[in-house]
């Protein structure tokens, strides 16, 4: 195992470095091939998103220069880079690889866009051909581990902020956000940042009604919407699924007979309030009619903060599952490595050699220096000669899944399995592993 | 044999009984999948059962008890039709305890009792009976919205931040699957009493409307009407809706009573 990994995330490096770093799609192949010409790279990929950017290595010795790489690669100087750098080794870039995946490592912990995002890079990498064997192996498994955190545990299941928890309420009530109307009563920062949130989610159109009439067209240009005159409000709010109310009024402008207005032109089909204004737009009264549906900004807080804790729990969880996925993942990496196999393959014969060279010495006498020379450069270079083969053979197979097979094959054929118990032993963690392949 | 069949498709629909009292407080994803896997094991169970009954050459479909078993058939067919298209389990919630009811009350008796031979028109006798009993299966769906929708717009309306994460479909999808059952049943239902007045006509001569079968059943369409009516009209749906689907629902379970009392639409051989 010598997994390499560098990278910068939001955590790590300000915007305006990941900016820099960044790396567009279309440069992603150009830039998979550079990593693995750059020396001691055998197999690389980069994972470039808004948040991060990563490069993850299998390198030939473990120590490969990535800071370099990187220097190289965007013409940054060491004083504007290190110091936002992370790098992992080994069991740790495992484990960062799992957590990337798995959504822990996020911005917004859970959320799903990231393990497309990581596909896609995989993906990239794998068609030019810089992610073979050891990495393939890597992401696979983090594919797998993504997964089942997903399933195993609640931490995508809920979004964030106050927005999405709006979101995520109109799904619990209409199902898909196809097709709805949203209706923005009072533009406000924030009632713009809902209705962004579920325009994404797939809404259908923007009305915008607004005290000073130009503000309203200007919000509702930004949404390709509509803007009504305030005085046409309760006209027209029956045309929207969802509400987001946030003006500086007083007193509820939403009352009771207002919402069963509503209701009867809309055949009583649910409305969503979301209001977040103080004091609240809609009154109480409005709130307790069937088939409407109010949130106050203390009911989508609480939501939000109940979210928070729940998440934090989820993610401990989860933390938990990579944990043990990166043990196994380094047990399966031992049975498949082949250095073991090589190393005692090597001293398996080198005894034999030795053996074979005593036995002559004992019969013809002691040698003159010459001979003894010549005799052990005939024998070494027999052994090499023969043994090259077989270990390149080996050495190739790591990459493959057939790995476990040829091992098998060689220890059997050179009778290396007692000899490598006996070396193994000592550790029970790998003796375990050992017998159950 | 067939009584062998619904006996262990009792046993798979047993299991959906135990994940309906489940559900209703804990989710969870792997006993839903249990439930489901069970549900359709029983269907097989049943669908052989149902077959050999078919293949014994009678209309013995017929009988109190293997129309019961039928109609807790039709009920599950429609409850996979839903899963189908909306891939949740929720309705099951109502439906396995009626279906393993209405199943476990056709499996107890090992002899059913057979209709009357008397009959003149078999086969408007089968339309008769499939027509209804669809019409019944989907107006058991369409109650098991109505209350589960009820119990949505509750956890929505209690903003409990839990009410996020629920078992329940989104609140329209609860809504749709009734209203679709509802629109679906209601021609079964009207067909389904046609060609039974056709039936009666060609053995009585005349339909008695003062017999309580006929009385409840002609009571339970106009509810069922009434409901599809105020859904169409004004969209009732929630508390209004729930109500009336419950009023549908007794009366229907009242019209099925009716048979052992009833002087003309009985099963048994007098």
């Amino acid at each position: 195992m010598r997994y390499q990994l560098i990278g910068v995330n939001h955590k790590s490096a300000s915007l305006e470095v990941r900016e820099r770093l960044a790396i567009p799609e279309s440069r992603l192949p150009d830039c998979c091939r550079d990593l693995t010409a750059h020396p001691g790279i055998e197999e690389g990929m980069i994972i470039s998103t808004c948040n991060r950017v990563e490069v993850v290595t299998h390198t030939s010795n473990g120590s490969a220069d990535l800071r370099g790489f990187l220097h190289d690669h965007f013409h940054l100087t060491a004083e504007e880079l290190d110091a936002h750098l992370y790098e992992f080794r080994e069991k740790d870039a495992v484990r960062h690889v799992f957590r990337v995946a798995s959504s822990l490592d996020s911005m917004v912990v859970g959320e799903a866009q990231i393990l497309g995002q990581v596909k896609e890079a995989y993906a990239t990498a794998r068609a030019v051909g810089s992610v073979r064997g050891q990495l393939d192996q890597l992401f696979t498994r983090a594919f797998a581990v993504a997964k089942r955190v997903r399933s195993e545990t609640a931490v995508g299941s809920s979004s964030v902020s106050i927005a999405s928890v709006a979101v995520e309420l109109a799904k619990k009530i209409f199902g898909t956000l196809q097709g709805k109307n949203v209706f923005i009563v009072g533009a406000g920062k924030m009632s713009e940042l809902a209705a962004r949130h579920l325009m994404a989610h797939g809404c259908a159109s923007i009305f915008v009604a607004n005290r000073t009439y130009d503000r309203a067209i200007g919000l509702a240009q930004k949404f390709n919407g509509q803007a009504i005159k305030f005085e046409d409000l309760y006209n027209s709010c029956d045309r929207a699924d969802i509400v987001i109310t946030s003006t500086g009024a007083p007193h509820a402008i939403f009352r009771r007979e207002h919402g069963e207005q509503f209701l009867a032109r809309r055949k009583n089909r649910p409305m969503f309030f979301i209001d977040i204004a103080v004091p609240r737009d809609v009154s109480p009264e409005m709130a307790k009619l069937d088939g409407i549906f109010a949130y106050d900004i203390d009911d989508l807080q609480q939501a939000v903060s109940s979210h928070v804790a729940d998440r934090r729990k989820e993610a401990e969880l989860a933390e938990a599952i990579i944990t043990s996925e990166v043990e196994r993942f380094e047990a399966r990496l031992h049975t498949l490595d082949v250095v073991p196999t090589i190393v005692s393959l090597q001293d398996h014969l080198e005894t034999i050699r030795q053996a074979e060279i005593d036995r002559v010495r004992g019969r013809m006498g002691a040698l003159t220096p010459e001979q003894e020379m010549a005799v052990e450069a005939l024998t070494r270079g027999i052994i090499n000669k023969v043994m090259h083969t077989p270990i390149t053979t080996l050495k190739t197979a790591a990459r493959e899944a057939e790995a476990t097979t040829v091992i098998d094959v060689v220890r059997r054929l050179f009778n290396l399995r007692d000899k490598d118990k006996e070396s193994v032993a000592p550790d029970p963690n790998k003796n375990e592993v050992g017998t159950r392949h | 044999m067939a009584l062998l069949w619904l006996r262990f498709a009792l046993a798979c629909y047993f299991i959906g009984l135990i994940y309906a009292f489940f559900a209703l407080t804990r989710t969870s994803d792997l006993f839903s999948r249990i439930a489901l896997h069970a549900a359709s094991m029983g269907m097989i169970f049943h669908f052989v059962s149902l077959v050999e009954l078919f293949l014994s050459g009678h209309v013995v479909w017929a009988s109190v008890h293997n129309g019961e078993s039928l109609l807790a058939f039709f009920s599950m067919t429609f409850f996979m039709i839903i899963y189908a298209v909306y891939k949740t389990t929720s309705p099951g919630v109502v439906v396995f305890p009626i279906v393993f009811f209405l199943t476990f009350v056709a499996a107890v008796d090992e002899q059913p009792v057979l209709l009357t031979s008397f009959v003149q028109h078999k086969g408007w006798l089968i339309a008769h009976i499939i027509l209804i009993f669809t019409g019944y299966a989907a107006l058991v769906l369409s109650f098991g919205a109505s209350l589960l929708y009820l119990l949505q717009e509750r956890r929505l309306k209690a903003k409990k931040p839990s009410s996020l994460i629920s078992f329940l479909p989104a609140l329209e999808v609860i809504d749709q699957i009734g209203y679709r059952s509802l629109l679906l049943g209601f021609p079964f239902m009207t067909l389904g009493l046609i060609t039974g007045s056709i039936v009666a006509m060609s053995t009585y001569g005349h339909i008695d409307f003062a017999d309580p079968k006929i009385l409840l059943s002609v009571l339970m369409w106009v509810v069922y009407m009434v409901m599809v009516f105020t859904r169409w009209n004004s969209g009732w749906r929630g508390r209004r809706a729930a109500v009336l689907a419950t009023f549908a629902f007794v009366a229907a379970i009242v019209a099925w009573a009716a048979n052992y009392f009833s002087a003309i639409h009985r099963f048994a051989a007098s």
